[in-house]
């Protein structure tokens, strides 16, 4: 990287906001996702201001610039695809105000999205979207990615709760779009800014909206001896308009996974469990709780166990949020998918899923935002093996291919990035990917702001790499 | 016709058939915007001849506006251009309708009443109960952004619209989202066509999340001798763990119009009598669920709404319900029918500053001699509507004062206010869409994409887009 710019940087931003070294760079080619890309410089701003100057030599320089928060992500979308400056926002973390009667927050983007939660539970408070990575990954980067979770599945994904943003443009403009009072007059910008993966603006600030603690809260342990069943209760819970805060699904293999390693209290020897919230007043949830119960048992449900107390709650929701985790200790390669299907479809994809499994000699486990036809499944490979390595790939791309043909689609919340970009065209034409990046162009004109993401460049099959090892406990939502 | 006119008509005759097109005076005043007619009004029948519609629009730079039930088109303000109206009404199918995955696919033209009775038959329904509901289309509703009293609960069409499939200016076929109710494939394009009132694009179809018809709904009434009071009562309930389906505080002159023939003409289910009194403020809210809940609810209600001092405290069931809701809904048109210069502005501000709100609206009419009355939602959105007595310069003075007013007190407290109802001609006199927000630079980025050419109803939507 040009020498001056290096200088320019440590001059504008301070020497302990730069880093260039190799050893230094190495920390951050990688997110939570298989890819791996190495910046050439990585910058902490601590303000505005310093994220304007970061965004001007980068324009001056011509040198790709890329956000990244704390780079728990699953699609490599905070991954400097094409070198250049990787700036980290974690020095940006403060919460700027809190307005517990109107039920707002003002964030810098680098707060821990579970902070701001607990900076609002004395209040009755929490920010509902609640990715799985939730203790580490940052407001600014589920905004990026307009992040899911389990619980969004009643209460919405991170764009239903974003107000009104302050963002840096790629020309270094400083803009403010959005209200906190609602309907501001014009176009949604921050409907289009959330979940642009970092390539049209820099966000600096963001206001959401707090969600009121639900009174009451049950979590149901559902166990099933077949995934058909397990699949088949997801799908009539859906059709009969019952909405628990989350449902979830965790099959044999991964339940057991988790079990060795969270002891969450999961039965080895089932086939598969979904685990339930219901919440909302006391009332509701037990007539809730009672209805929910009723569809696992008419599905053959083993045993509908009900969490006794909090602490059993939260145990058996660490053992979901800690899955990948659980994972990583099995291999440290694996494939993480994020296809999206309508609810209806989801024993058949299940079944088909398997069957793809067995066809290239994989098991595949299957986690996921079941009430949401959201699918996690992992395919565990050797990455010193590049067949297969190939055939994960394949496997992968076939299971993609079936959600698409169910009428879905390629991410449900883990984003496009530099991982899906190549599947794009599945899914949009030529001219619908043009239009895209003439959107992004109007903001991002010379696509210095994190090249390389969401829209495919070439038509031709990118390559994904392989990272060597997985993030100890990383945990996609 | 003139020669010019003849030629383009024929060419759009040969794009949607002899029939669809519309070019004798009588039938283009039905697709007036003020005093503006268009010179062509026609209805494509298909995506396909909706994108071929613009592509031979953006090539005889056609100033073109995108309509279904004509029922909002005189809101924002008049297009620079207006040659070509494109009549949606044809493109009014459901798609595709998933009640088991509780997704649904629809075209544009569809007639709202109509797809809510096809729901129905499923236990389902959109939270899209907007005014005009037994006129207006789905697509005019989401393109001119109507909110619902629902939103309460529901949130806006921003939060259960999953995709869209939409013409853009240059006659490109495009779509962004899906059917899947969460996705994250790609840029958020539908998001910005909720609201932009055709300026960005015609929308060709729109997919849904639907929701369980809520049963046994009941209605909370209350009346308060003060907006404060009402307001507490809606602080508290926003504090409690209640989640009302609707939340609505009434100014005293509501009960002028609810109860008025105009009302009965607009819905014929007319505001339960003796419930809303002339000199009171009300607080009103509706609830659903088991009869535990129901039971829970009226508790809470009643005792919250003892605590701030309200009287009249009633619980309404069945067709009351029903009707209390038709006139929350229908509050737009029943004002409308009320004055001869009916001005309706639209407020938000944070919900913490609604009663100081409601203070300068107060005071704003009073001042002006302009009956008025107020409908502000919990969430902090106020619908006002200014009733002159006549439609004369005076009036339209006075009115150009109070709005004036009002939307400057929004902005104090961080909030704004747009007039998206008045008389045609005073538009130009009015801030229609309130002051210059920082963000319509960026706006016009988005614009200058999705209608390089400007041929997209321009000049009516927010800063001349």
């Amino acid at each position: 990287m040009n020498a001056q710019l290096i200088r320019e940087l440590k001059r504008l931003l301070g020497a302990d906001a730069v880093l260039d070294k190799r050893e230094d760079l190495l920390l951050y080619e990688y997110d939570g996702s298989v890819e791996m890309a190495r910046p050439e410089c990585v910058v902490f701003p601590r303000t505005t201001q310093d994220v304007v100057h970061i965004v001007r030599l980068a324009n001056q320089y011509k040198t790709p610039l890329v956000g990244r928060g704390a780079g728990t992500g699953l699609s490599g979308g905070a991954l400097s695809r094409k070198g250049g400056i990787l700036a980290v926002f974690s020095r940006m973390n403060r919460i700027i105000e809190i307005d517990a009667e109107n039920h707002r927050a003002t964030v810098q983007p680098g707060v821990v999205n579970a902070d701001l939660s607990a900076a609002v539970a004395h209040l009755g408070l929490h920010f509902a979207p609640d990715p799985s990575s939730q203790k580490a990954c940052t407001i600014g980067g589920n905004v990026s990615e307009n992040s899911g979770g389990p619980h969004t599945l009643a209460y919405g994904v991170t764009t239903n709760h974003v107000l009104a943003l302050g963002m840096v443009l790629p020309n270094g403009e400083q803009v403010r779009v959005g209200s906190c009072a609602l309907d501001p007059p014009g176009y949604d910008l921050a409907g289009l800014f959330v979940g642009s993966e970092g390539t049209m603006a820099l966000i600096t600030e963001i206001t959401v909206k707090l969600t009121p603690l639900p009174e009451a809260v049950k979590t149901l342990l559902a166990i099933f001896d077949s995934l058909d069943d397990a699949t088949e209760t997801v799908a009539e819970i859906t059709a009969r308009g019952i909405t628990p805060a989350a449902c979830e699904m965790l099959d044999g293999w991964t339940l057991r996974a988790v079990e060795a390693y969270v002891h969450a209290g999961f039965p080895l020897d089932s086939a598969a469990v979904l685990l339930i919230d219901v919440d909302g007043l006391r009332e509701a949830v037990e007539a809730h709780a009672e209805a929910v119960a009723d569809v696992c048992r008419l599905h053959h449900a083993r045993d509908v166990r009900l969490a006794r107390d909090a602490a059993e709650r939260d145990l058996l929701w660490k053992g979901r949020k800690n899955a990948f985790g659980a994972v990583g200790r099995l291999s440290p390669t694996y494939y993480v998918q994020d296809g999206v299907i309508p609810r209806t479809k989801l024993p058949l994809t299940i079944r088909r899923i398997n069957e793809i499994g067995k066809k290239y000699g994989f098991e595949i486990g299957d986690i996921f935002h079941a009430g949401d036809g959201n699918l996690h499944p992992i395919i565990l490979f050797d990455a010193s093996d590049p067949k297969q390595f190939e055939r994960a790939v394949s496997a992968s791309d076939e299971i993609i291919k079936f959600c698409i043909e169910m009428g879905g689609s390629i991410t449900g919340e883990h984003g496009v990035g530099m991982e899906k970009d190549r599947l794009m065209p599945l899914l949009f034409s030529d001219a619908e990917l043009d239009f895209m990046r003439r959107v992004r162009d109007a903001f991002n004109p010379e696509n210095l702001l994190n090249p390389g993401k969401v829209i495919p460049t070439a038509k031709s099959c990118g390559e994904i790499r392989v990272r060597p090892l997985p993030i100890a406990g990383g945990s996609p939502a | 016709m003139s020669a010019v006119a003849s030629a383009i008509a024929t060419r759009l005759a040969e794009i949607v058939g002899d029939g669809n097109l519309f070019a004798n005076p009588a039938d283009l005043a039905g697709y007036a915007i003020g005093a503006l007619r268009p010179r062509v009004a026609i209805r494509p029948g298909s995506a396909e001849e909706t994108a071929d519609v613009l592509k031979f629009a953006a090539a005889e730079k056609l100033g073109s506006v995108a309509c279904g039930a004509r029922t909002k088109l005189d809101l924002g303000l008049a297009p620079r251009k207006y040659d070509l109206a494109v009549d949606m009404t044809r493109l009014n199918h459901v798609s595709a309708y998933d009640p088991d995955d509780l997704t649904l696919s629809v075209e544009p033209g569809l007639a709202l009443h109509q797809l809510s009775a096809t729901l129905a038959e499923r236990a389902q329904f959109l939270p899209l109960e907007v005014p005009f509901f037994r006129r207006a289309t789905v697509g005019g509703t989401i393109a001119s952004g109507m909110d619902s009293p629902l939103r309460q609960l529901y949130g806006t069409a921003r939060d259960f619209i999953l995709g869209m499939e939409f013409v853009t200016a240059d006659g490109t076929l495009a779509k962004s989202g899906g059917r899947v109710v969460k996705n994250v494939t790609g840029y958020d394009l539908h998001k910005l066509m909720i609201g932009s009132f055709g300026t960005l694009g015609v929308i060709t179809k729109i997919n849904f999340r639907t929701f369980p018809l809520p049963r046994n709904v009941r209605a909370f009434i209350a009346s308060f001798d003060s907006a404060e009071r009402a307001l507490d009562l809606r602080a508290r309930v926003s504090r409690s763990p209640l989640k009302p389906l609707t939340m609505e505080v009434f100014s005293p002159g509501i009960a002028d119009l609810f109860c008025s023939d105009a009302s009965r003409r607009i819905d014929p289910a007319a505001f339960p009598t003796n419930l809303l009194a002339s000199d009171a403020w009300a607080f009103t809210c509706g609830f659903a669920g088991t009869e535990k809940v129901l039971e829970r609810y009226e508790a809470e209600l009643r005792a919250m709404g003892a605590q701030v001092g309200g009287a009249n405290i009633s619980v309404l069931q069945g067709d009351d319900v029903r009707a209390a809701f038709a006139c929350k809904r229908e509050f737009v048109p029943i004002a409308l029918e009320s004055s001869p210069a009916t001005t309706i502005a639209k407020a938000a501000v944070l919900p913490s500053r609604i009663q100081e709100i409601l203070g300068v609206i107060e005071l704003a009419a009073t001042d002006e001699s302009l009956r008025w009355a107020a409908m502000a939602r919990g969430v902090g959105v106020i619908y006002v509507a200014l009733l002159p007595d006549a439609l004369t310069e005076g009036a339209r003075r006075r009115l150009a004062r109070a709005t004036g007013r009002i939307q400057s007190a929004c902005e104090k407290a961080g909030g704004h206010a747009t007039i998206p109802w008045c008389p045609f001609e005073w538009k130009s006199e009015l801030k229609v869409w309130g002051s210059e927000r920082a963000d319509w630079a960026q706006m016009r980025k988005v614009k200058s994409v999705f209608d390089p050419h400007g041929i997209l109803g321009v000049g009516r939507f927010v800063g001349g887009l």
